[in-house]
């Protein structure tokens, strides 16, 4: 099995333990597990990756992160997005602790800079959700997602 | 004074080239690369023991007792290796260890990196999935958000870590220009190396197209096809080698990621780790070393290199590298073959060429551009995204 493609992207190829997560984010919230010791861990897995343990929960995270580094892919080296370039890719971490990969969505004519505020929001592709950031205002801590 | 367990006592690498003349089968140029190992060395078929392999795609299965039928040979030591660009580094410590431990005496490093003749029943989409290097597979994180979010092969994230040593340093550009510089003036000496006729300027590399910000062409290894072999053996053995053995020291491996995004700090590679506990078990240090052979994805993965190896204090890189001469004739040599960078990437023998120009210095065989002076190599190899990365030492007897 590999990613099914849909409106020239890769769609996720979601598996039974990451389900909740893209349950939530198919709401547009932001639903990550949660480890009684560690705090927040991401990707999904059936054990926190600092202690092991299972005893973690599905809880709501804030969306708010710091953009840790981001670049503009001009090669198209994967066929099944290549009509996208140029595309940006984004490292964040998120405030409750967890770092995340995924687009970045940008006004036209702005620049992002390393250490800049964003926020999650979900893209559909092919349906099914997709994170992607886009920047926001320091002010602005309401805590919601935006919807894509 | 480091380990006098094992040494290499031979070699032989195939002049990387874009197009390969001739397709092979994999366990075919094994076979043809163990021939050229051990008549180097002077070896007879039966004087080895061991083998060090990695992928072998006419074998996705049992590879090591694969090529052992293919060679003709009973193996008491067969040792897969799956680091990506630190599979030739991985592979060299094991076969060291191994010869040090008893498993074996006498161990063939086997990198074959040609094209294999056309399957006429190869599904096309099958090729293109290659970029993703396994990590469309049912059940893999990547499948989930990499591949989705277009983080795939390596530029990209290769370009993150650059990227964020600008956010933190300054990321001067002229001083990777000047990496890929030096290491072209070094593969201009190298009759091998598959850019030996193609000079270039810092202006070259920093008008070539950006790739993916802020990495240029001029930045980014060429995969090619090739092959190597290097022939490891025990000290006792190592004495009737026709040329001076080389003696693998001291080695360390670190792994910490399989994606970047899940490396814990983009400018601290697992280099780092390596490194400290080779130059421990070679009991020496960065002002010892003669040679610096780098695993080069890009220029970017050199910067990184020069400081996790321990050359300079993180950060302070391009200050280290913009004050020393980088080629054979330089104060401070790196990749005197020009590095994949210049000298080409074939495949998994990209990573040895490191390993094998180190030898040739030690051995005094490079030639124009031999260095007056060589009795100790640091090689590095980095797989994945600076995922996985190897440090030897390696030392002349």
């Amino acid at each position: 099995m590999q990613n099914p493609v849909a409106d020239h992207r890769p769609v996720p190829l979601i598996n039974p333990v990451s389900e909740p997560f893209f349950a939530a984010a198919r709401e547009d919230r932001l639903v990550l597990q949660h480890c009684p010791r560690d705090g927040f861990f991401f990707y999904p897995r059936e054990r926190c990756p600092k202690c092991l343990g299972a005893d973690w929960s599905w809880r709501e995270a804030s969306p708010l992160g710091t953009l840790y580094s981001f670049t503009v892919d001009r090669m198209g080296q994967d066929p099944s997005q290549r009509s996208r370039v140029p595309f940006h890719i984004a490292l964040v971490d998120l405030d409750d602790g967890p770092r995340m990969v995924g687009g970045l969505v940008l006004k036209a004519g702005t620049a992002p800079a390393v250490g800049q505020r964003v926020r999650v929001r979900f893209e559909r592709v092919g349906g099914e959700p997709v994170i992607c950031f886009e920047p926001c205002p320091k002010a602005d801590s309401d805590g919601s997602v935006t919807s894509g | 004074m480091g380990k006098r367990a094992s040494a290499i006592v031979g070699f032989t690498e195939w002049n990387p080239q874009r197009r390969w003349p001739k397709p092979m089968f994999a366990l075919d140029a094994m076979a043809q690369l163990a021939a050229e190992a051990l008549a180097d060395a002077r070896f007879g078929k039966d004087e080895f023991d061991g083998i060090v392999i990695s992928h072998v795609p006419e074998a996705p299965y049992f590879a090591p007792s694969a090529v052992a039928e293919h060679l003709g040979i009973t193996a008491s030591f067969a040792e897969f290796v799956d680091l990506g660009g630190a599979s030739a580094a991985g592979m060299v410590w094991r076969a060291a260890a191994a010869i040090e431990v008893g498993a074996c005496e006498t161990v063939l490093v086997l990198c074959p990196g040609v094209p294999a003749p056309r399957d006429p029943a190869a599904a096309p989409d099958q090729l293109s999935a290659l970029v993703y290097m396994g990590g469309n597979a049912w059940g893999s994180p990547q499948a989930q958000f990499e591949i989705p979010a277009g983080l795939v092969a390596a530029v990209a994230s290769y370009a993150l870590a650059a990227k964020r040593y600008d956010a933190q340093h300054g990321l001067d550009p002229t001083v990777l220009a000047k990496i890929a510089v030096h290491q072209r003036d070094n593969a201009l000496a190298n009759p091998n190396a598959v850019f030996f006729d193609k000079p270039i300027t810092i202006e070259d590399v920093l008008a070539s197209r950006v790739v993916a910000d802020p990495i240029k062409l001029l930045e980014v290894v060429m995969p090619c096809a090739g092959g190597a072999a290097l022939l490891v053996t025990s000290a006792a053995r190592a004495r009737r080698a026709p040329r001076r053995p080389v003696f693998v020291a001291g080695y360390g491996e670190s792994l910490t990621h399989r994606s970047i995004t899940n490396m814990p700090d983009l400018l601290s590679p697992p280099l780092a780790d390596a490194a400290r506990r080779a130059f421990a078990m070679a009991a020496t240090s960065p002002g010892a070393i003669d040679l610096f052979c780098p695993y080069d994805s890009f220029t970017i993965t050199v910067l990184l290199s020069v400081e996790a190896a321990g050359f300079c204090r993180p950060g302070h890189g391009q200050d280290f590298i913009r004050e020393r001469d980088l080629r054979y004739s330089g104060d401070w040599p790196v990749n005197t073959h020009g590095g994949q960078l210049s000298f080409g990437q074939p495949g998994l023998a990209g990573g040895l060429s490191h390993f094998v120009e180190a030898v040739r210095q030690i051995q005094g065989v490079a030639g124009e551009r031999q260095l007056r002076r060589c009795d100790r190599a640091l090689c590095t190899g980095s797989g994945g995204m600076l995922s996985e990365q190897s440090a030897v030492v390696l030392e002349g007897a």
